[in-house]
């Protein structure tokens, strides 16, 4: 736990000033504000009707946590609170029983039982349903990738307890448990599901306004009266507006009709915080980029290509490039994870391979030279052009060809479908941009899906054993902090292996206008909006 | 006449079934799965993903994907967005705000590009021509999305008369703005156009006719003058009708409005055939209609021009 601190406090310091700058004195002052007032927002359509197996992308992810409870919910700084869940207890990190609040209803008057989540996360599991959310699922008993398989771990007790038997322990479980995946639904979806996604019903703040949903427009949420848990809005509602460029939507918040934007675009970085003064926001999110060298090419793999790894990291000027390319919206990275996540830490051990060391680069640069001369060979590095990703990648590259006597060069395909095509059918000839988001605060998430052998996100081929065990040492640990030092060493395995070059943290860089204030941004870089106050 | 449109309208089947059959196969032939790009960095599994593309029919050759599009056509079914929503319905929201902007522009463009021309044509040489050159040489060579953004930060953010994006409905009043933006280029070479084709006409023997039959110069100009002017702009103006539908991505994009170029565009790098083809086949009718009412028109305009049976 010791090295973790100065990651704590980084994220203590952090939230502080965010309060700072919302003009918050302090979180015990009584809201203020006009109750029924409604904020607005940016957002973009959802990609799928609104059914919370079946949404895994920020626009629709909006909306879900906004109009439903979970067991549990986040808190900005990613810290676990419950909501309809009572408890949820484990005496060996398998077995897991929980009980639920009495009292809570969705907004038809259903009331929620242990049947709402256990039915609904059945539903999200089976193959079938072709949930894009099924993979959350994948440690519960009974859950198949292969055959539709019912969750036979999840037992319901009573209406008010249900028990859940995982395939392996795992410590940090109820950290997951508050994912949009992991929502109740009411009866009433049963009876025709698509019509639900089109107009959910649910327990959470807010709820969908009547006809609120404009398809491609907007959707309208108003407060949810019954809502009684610790997320109980101040304000009387929340529009998100959808944009199909940050660019309108920043011209919105600069015109006065947007009244909170939660992405700057790339074209204000150097204005938003003169733009609106004392109302901005810049703070590390739990987003990691990257980029990977696939083990399938010919000087990357081996003892080789972790030297080559090594001494590309070690070229790369990250701090220059955090400033002068992204002014100073993103974080050069210390580790695999992120500094909102509780467990960051910049101090593990061989993470020296993440400054910028043009002289050891070199040196490794020709220790694998004499493994196998690398000679005029081109370095290049893959991104999708539809991303506004070209600036980074060419300073990357730059940084490479300065430092290492190389030619590095930004390798461009028009979209991310073309790029992803390639990553996928092994078909790339040199490095890939990769990035990854979490679901939910968890230093788990941003390893397991990314570095175990055969997971959806490790396509380059990165597979050690090493990892696997430490990995699995983590999540299966009896308490957090155990885990906690488990998947910071295998982080320290990664550090050495390099399966991923990380680069920086991206910040969520957000503005908001003067008609409202307590604005603090979230763990996942969405506002809390039920703690704004307008008016 | 008749019988000249009424062929015009048959030609329009082939060039449906070709143009909607090519593009198609171009969606199809762009590389990747649109399903497993959709999920970004977190794809689904991958018996999720099978499952979804058997849903769009992505896994079926492309012959029968068109077969079965074409099929659907006939019953009135487009077929569906990645989203869930009917590609009908899309349609039936952006076609109108796009015809709304387009139609504004259009009006504005040909207004004040004609009455400028006029003016500047029959001027050659003066202050006012001069400017006018001057003017319309610098929106041509200004891209659109500078002269939007100018446009945007004055109005929309510093004077506050025009909202800076318009909201969802589209109104009249608001798409204004997003009009004189899209119009600003065609404005400029409509200008010209008039512009040179008056000045060439003043000095054509029929004008001198006139005129030596003794016509008040506001005659001659207005009916002798203008009129053979406009055959060009006319022209101009029929394959404007079409890039003012399509081709006002960037205006859209700047002032967020929910268009056809915006949803094109979107459809194309999400690789959802069935919406880019359905919008496509409409903008293929649009283009090939407002051609054939060009052509009508110079009959109009021009005595010269007859269609004969």
């Amino acid at each position: 736990m010791k090295r973790s601190r100065i990651g704590f406090s980084a994220v203590a310091l952090l939230s502080a000033s965010a309060l700072v700058l919302a003009g918050c004195a302090a979180s015990d002052e009584p809201a203020e504000g006009d109750n029924a007032a409604i904020i607005t927002t940016n957002g973009s359509e959802p990609q799928q009707s609104l059914i919370p197996t079946n949404t895994t992308e920020t626009g629709g992810g909006k909306v879900i946590t906004s109009i439903f409870a979970g067991l549990v919910s986040y808190t900005a700084d990613g810290d676990v609170e419950n909501e309809v869940a009572k408890s949820i207890e484990s005496e060996d990190g398998q077995n897991w029983t929980v009980t639920l609040n009495e009292g809570w209803t969705f907004t038809n008057g259903e009331a929620v039982t242990s049947d709402s989540f256990v039915k609904a996360w059945s539903y999200g599991a089976l193959l079938d349903n072709a949930q894009s959310s099924s993979y959350f699922f994948d440690n519960i008993e009974g859950f198949s990738y292969d055959e539709n398989s019912e969750l036979t771990g999840l037992d319901v007790v009573s209406d008010t307890e249900f028990t859940v038997a995982l395939i392996n322990p795992e410590a940090d479980f109820p950290l997951r448990l508050g994912y949009s995946a992991f929502m109740p639904l009411p009866e009433s979806a049963w009876e025709d599901l698509d019509a639900f996604g089109e107009n959910p019903v649910g327990n959470g703040p807010y709820m969908i306004a009547e006809d609120g949903w404009q398809h491609d427009v907007q959707i309208d949420l108003v407060v949810n009266p019954d809502y009684d848990g610790v997320r109980k809005a101040v304000n009387g509602g929340v529009s998100i507006i959808f944009y199909t460029s940050q660019d309108a939507a920043y011209a919105d918040a600069l015109g006065g009709n947007l009244d909170i934007l939660d992405a700057v675009p790339d074209s204000a970085f150097a204005t938003y915080e003169s733009d609106f003064p004392g109302r901005s926001v810049n703070q590390p999110a739990a987003i990691f980029q990257a980029f990977n060298m696939p083990y399938y090419l010919e000087h990357w793999s081996g003892d080789e290509g972790k030297l080559r790894r090594a001494a590309i990291s070690m070229s790369i000027d990250r701090a220059e490039i955090t400033d002068v390319i992204f002014q100073g919206t993103r974080t050069p990275a210390t580790d695999f994870t992120s500094p909102v996540i509780a467990g960051h830490s910049d101090a593990l051990a061989g993470s020296e391979v993440l400054d910028f060391n043009p002289d050891e680069a070199k040196k490794l640069w020709a220790e694998a030279d004499a493994i196998a001369p690398y000679g005029d060979s081109v370095f290049d590095l893959a991104y999708n052009a539809d991303g506004g990703h070209q600036a980074w990648v060419d300073a990357v590259a730059n940084s490479i060809s300065n430092t290492l006597g190389i030619q590095a060069v930004g390798k461009a395909y028009p979209t991310f479908k073309d790029a992803l095509n390639d990553r996928d059918a092994n078909l790339l000839t040199g490095g890939t941009r990769a990035g990854w988001q979490a679901d939910y605060p968890s230093l788990y998430n941003f390893l397991g899906p990314l570095y175990v052998d055969g997971a959806g996100s490790n396509k380059e081929g990165y597979s050690s054993p090493e990892f696997e065990k430490v990995l699995a040492e983590g999540a299966s640990a009896s308490s957090v902090e155990e885990a906690t030092a488990k998947y910071q060493e295998a982080q320290e395995i990664l550090l050495v292996d390099l399966p991923s070059i990380p680069l920086w943290y991206s910040n969520v860089t957000g503005v908001y206008s003067d008609t409202v204030d307590n604005v603090v941004f979230g763990w996942d870089s969405v506002p809390l909006y039920n703690e704004v106050t307008k008016g | 006449m008749l019988w000249y449109a009424g062929k015009r309208f048959l030609q329009m089947i082939p060039v449906f079934f070709g143009a909607t059959f090519l593009i198609y196969f171009m969606v199809f032939a762009v590389p990747g799965d649109p399903i497993a790009a959709l999920y970004g960095d977190h794809p689904p599994a991958p018996g999720v993903i099978e499952t979804i593309r058997a849903e769009y029919n992505l896994d079926k050759p492309f012959i029968i994907q068109y077969l079965l599009y074409i099929g659907g056509l006939f019953q009135g079914d487009l077929g569906t967005t990645f989203s869930g929503r009917s590609v009908t319905d899309v349609m039936a929201q952006a076609f109108p705000i796009t015809a709304r902007l387009a139609m504004l522009a259009l009006a504005i463009e040909a207004f004040f590009g004609i009455i400028v021309g006029l003016v500047a044509g029959l001027r050659k040489g003066k202050l006012f021509d001069a400017s006018a050159l001057v003017i319309s040489l610098l929106l041509i060579s200004v891209p659109t999305f500078v002269v939007g953004f100018v446009l945007q930060f004055i109005f929309g953010i510093q004077l506050g008369w025009a909202r800076t994006t318009v909201s969802g409905a589209a109104p009249w009043g608001e798409l204004i703005l997003p009009a004189i933006v899209l119009a600003s280029v065609s404005f400029a070479y409509i200008v010209r156009l008039t512009r040179a084709s008056v000045a060439d006409n003043l000095g054509a023997d029929f004008v001198r006719t006139a005129t030596a039959k003794g016509l008040s110069r506001r005659r001659v100009v207005t009916v002798h003058v203008l009129r053979n002017s406009l055959v060009p702009v006319v022209t101009y103006l029929g394959v404007d009708i079409g890039s003012l539908m399509v081709g006002a991505i960037v205006t859209e994009g700047i002032f967020n409005i929910n268009g056809v170029g915006g949803t094109v565009y979107r459809a194309i790098t999400l690789g959802e055939g069935p919406t880019v083809v359905s919008f496509v086949a409409v903008m293929v009718i649009i283009f090939v209609l407002a051609n054939l009412l060009v052509d009508l028109l110079y009959a109009a305009l021009d005595p010269r021009i007859r269609y004969a049976n």
